[in-house]
């Protein structure tokens, strides 16, 4: 590929006490083979303007700091090269990501996430307390492989960017939460489904979600939140009938190998 | 102390002056493709459901005699019917094949502690919807 020697990138700048709305910002940038979109943003703050504000941490797809709308789709800015856009007249247009309020150019506030997220008790929970003198919880490869999937977010958030459901109803819990409790329903380690119930099978939760699939197609892990939360959809009808059918002993979304 | 930091957790506020809340627009769903298709997926259902009118004024003149049978079909070759038909026809297929790509997502199978692959739980539908379509077919083509 021919490649030009600069690119152009409209930022979006923001400034809480003085604009009442987002405006762009246009910078010249050069472009190396290399070059990620945030290696873009970095240079025009080391050597433009120094004001532009942003988060990033580690460079390399595991902080999941550095998120934005890269030409209208959510994007990790340090896995996005700024060759794949030479096509595109050499213009990048970098935006907060959609959904989130805006504190300042391009970094989102994120409380509201974090409220959500800890809402569906992202962590081991256990009924009985074993002493630690019995040792560590064993677990099979077959029984990791299992949720495996959806540990690995990054809570990067471009899933929420990508759900309408969450622009259309802020309230809704959002797909990385609903996939990280469904990553602890799935581990043999856990008793804490039924915990999760009461916040996951509510019109707010995975009963908010209309499948639009668009969380699991930017996941830069893999990670298929929208599959998670089906699954759960899925779990929810069958544990609704059981209950139906067999009112005592069954096992509430207890669904592990 | 302890009070402080319970205090200071983060939490959810509905109205921010200083955050830039960007309004979500009654069209979000038109100006990129991908979104424009969920809305369409979404959409074919009302076509799903006018074949199933359709179906079931055809039972009721089944039972009202071969004469309003006859009326129910005449009603059926109206060009308008046929267009109605026509674009219904594309929508169930397009309803069909978005929905069976993605029973994979929602249904994951597990054999002998590893997932199935996707192609594998999706082709049994295609497999059920071509053999149901190939005997519907010898029925009303015979």
């Amino acid at each position: 590929m021919i490649m030009a020697d600069k690119i152009i990138l409209e930022v979006a700048r923001y400034s809480p006490e003085q604009d009442t709305k987002p405006c762009f910002a246009t910078y010249e940038v050069p472009v190396h083979k290399e070059w990620v979109v945030l290696d873009a943003l970095n240079y025009i703050k080391d050597k433009v303007d120094g004001s532009l504000t942003y988060r990033w941490s580690c460079r390399m797809g595991i902080c999941g700091s550095c998120g934005m709308m890269v030409n209208g789709e959510p994007k990790l800015t340090c896995a996005t090269f700024l060759s794949s856009y030479a096509h595109n007249g050499n213009k990048i247009r970098v935006e907060p990501l959609r959904y989130f309020p805006v504190v300042r150019d391009l970094v989102t506030e994120l409380s509201d996430f974090l409220v959500k997220l800890k809402k569906v008790k992202p962590w081991l929970i256990r009924k009985d307390t074993v002493p630690l003198s019995q040792g560590e919880f064993l677990q099979t490869p077959e029984q990791l492989d299992y949720y495996k999937q959806f540990s690995m977010c990054i809570n990067c958030t471009l899933c929420y960017s990508a759900c309408p459901v969450v622009g259309l109803d802020p309230k809704f819990v959002g797909p990385a939460a609903i996939a990280l409790a469904q990553r602890y329903n799935l581990d043999s380690r856990d008793q804490g489904a039924v915990e999760r119930i009461a916040v996951l099978a509510h019109p707010e939760g995975i009963w908010g979600c209309t499948f639009v699939g668009e969380c699991t197609k930017v996941c830069p892990k893999h990670v298929d939140p929208a599959g998670a939360i089906q699954q759960y959809k899925l779990n929810a009808v069958l544990d609704w009938l059981t209950s139906f059918l067999m009112p005592r002993g069954h096992n509430s979304q207890d669904v592990k190998p | 102390m302890r009070q402080e930091i319970v205090k200071a957790a983060p939490a959810y506020t509905e109205f921010h002056p200083r955050w830039y809340r960007a309004p979500v627009s009654v069209y979000w769903w038109l100006g990129q493709w991908r979104y424009l298709k969920f809305i369409l997926r979404e959409l074919s259902s009302l076509f799903v459901a006018s074949f199933v009118v359709i179906t079931l004024l055809q039972v009721r003149a089944l039972r009202n005699g071969p004469e309003a049978y006859s009326r129910f079909q005449h009603w059926l070759q109206s060009p308008w019917m046929i267009a109605l038909n026509l674009v219904s026809f594309l929508f169930v297929v397009f309803h069909t094949i978005t929905w069976f790509n993605l029973a994979p997502r929602a249904m994951p199978i597990w054999v002998r502690g590893k997932r199935l692959p996707e192609f594998l739980v999706a082709a049994p539908n295609y497999a059920i919807w071509l053999v149901a379509s190939v005997v519907i077919a010898w029925f009303v083509l015979r």
